[in-house]
């Protein structure tokens, strides 16, 4: 009896302490020897931890980085892939509009029989204005067939082999073309220069020529089948003292573009050699 | 059989220019790639057969052009001819030479086909020739000699081995 009240007195005597020293810690007034404990032990965690970490990436990021490094080439060259694909589908709606272009032109002009070739080369020379188109006699191209595309006139064939022909641009010094001024229903000669400019020739000085009058072929001569589209008057030059006036013509055919064109096949141009007269002794 | 190496290389050069350089534009003027190959083939130690290119090529390239065949003929055949002179007798620097010739055979070819075509009725404006075609191409012709006298030069000692000093 004597030894159970001390042990149960030392029991009470602890539970009390450790309840005392429980509730003082919850009513806050242990706090800062208790933050001082757990702060030194937060410190402690975080340096081991951050050291394992550190150890830890020291063995698995070199295999990361080299998955990584992989993973980017093969990403890289799916993009250039792509990209490929995409240039290759930009050319191909390019051609598609082009050619539904010249389906359109060719449907509202259903008098002429076309024949569609790419242009595959230019003229050495610097000083003339010849294409190169990918169809020939073959395909029944003859000298003198008018080329237009889905804007206008361009020229017309000039030499051909079985497979190729040569095409005359408008634009070439030794080109004329007769043409009328639609708004001034006038008739005037067109004709090309060395750095593929067009000017207008041979209007008569009582004529109103505008600036945006639009060019059309005459057909005057058989050379070209007329109301062909070739392009708008964007400067006007009359003195006095000539005979005629000039006009600079901005055509509707960007020359430096061209890709596809249609030769007018069922077109004959007017020979007029036997019309000449021959000379007699 | 070593001329027969002619045949590709010519044929690319003449489908090269009419391809591809005759579409690349400065002013009005465009390089001359078969003009400055036959003068890169016809400065090079061995070549014997340089008249024979420059007629071919010529052919090919007046049979291709709307200019009489006589202006490409006539014009790389005199390319050809300051070429040896200059080889054989002016110059021993090779660069050189090859800016000179380029620069000299641009403008007979230039002049060759003007001269044609004004004999033919066509009127170009002097001014123009000079400042927009002849001018930009002899810079062009010019910016291309380098390049293709090192791949003539390669193509030269490929088929005209240097003999073997014992």
């Amino acid at each position: 009896m004597r030894n159970l009240f001390p042990r149960t007195l030392q029991t009470t005597i602890i539970f009390l302490i450790v309840g005392g020293i429980m509730a003082l810690a919850l009513g806050g007034y242990f706090s800062s020897a208790s933050n001082e404990f757990t702060g030194s032990l937060v410190e402690i965690q975080a340096w081991f931890s951050a050291r394992f970490l550190a150890v830890q990436d020291f063995f698995t990021s070199p295999r990361d980085i080299a998955s990584l490094r992989q993973r980017n080439a093969e990403l890289e060259s799916e993009v250039a892939e792509l990209q490929a694909q995409v240039i290759q589908l930009q050319q191909a709606v390019g051609e598609t509009q082009l050619l539904a272009a010249l389906v359109d032109f060719v449907r509202v002009r259903p008098e002429n029989t076309y024949r569609a070739a790419a242009v595959i080369g230019r003229d050495p020379s610097p000083f003339l204005h010849y294409v190169i188109i990918n169809r020939g006699s073959n395909e029944g191209i003859l000298r003198g067939m008018p080329v237009v595309t889905n804007q206008g006139l361009i020229g017309r064939v000039d030499a051909v082999i079985a497979d190729a022909a040569r095409v005359q641009l408008i634009t070439d010094p030794a080109s004329s073309v007769n043409v009328r001024l639609q708004n001034a229903e006038t008739e005037a000669s067109l004709i090309g220069s060395v750095t593929g400019d067009l000017m207008l020739e041979m209007i008569q000085q009582d004529i109103d020529v505008q600036q945006g009058d639009l060019v059309l072929t005459s057909g005057l001569g058989g050379g070209y089948p007329p109301d062909l589209i070739i392009g708008q008057v964007v400067n006007v030059r009359s003195r006095e003292v000539d005979l005629f006036k000039q006009a600079t013509v901005q055509p509707v055919v960007d020359f430096n573009l061209l890709k596809i064109v249609l030769v007018i096949v069922n077109f004959k141009p007017v020979d007029f050699d036997a019309l000449l007269p021959v000379p007699t002794p | 059989m070593r001329n027969l190496v002619a045949v590709p290389v010519i044929l690319l050069t003449v489908i090269l220019q009419s391809a591809v350089i005759s579409r690349v534009y400065l002013l009005s003027g465009i390089a001359d790639l078969p003009l400055v190959m036959l003068a890169a083939w016809a400065l090079q130690d061995g070549v014997d057969s340089a008249w024979h290119w420059a007629i071919a090529t010529g052919l090919l390239i007046g049979f291709i052009s709307g200019i009489s065949w006589v202006v490409p003929v006539a014009g790389y055949v005199s390319v050809v001819l300051l070429a040896y002179m200059f080889q054989r007798r002016v110059w021993q620097a090779p660069l050189l030479a090859m800016f000179s010739i380029t620069f000299i055979g641009t403008i007979i070819v230039s002049l060759l086909s003007v001269g044609v075509l004004q004999l033919t009725g066509v009127v170009l404006p002097i001014s123009d020739v000079l400042g927009l075609v002849m001018l930009p191409g002899v810079l062009l012709n010019m910016l291309l000699a380098i390049p293709v006298y090192a791949v003539m030069r390669d193509l030269a000692r490929w088929v005209y081995p240097a003999p073997e000093v014992e």
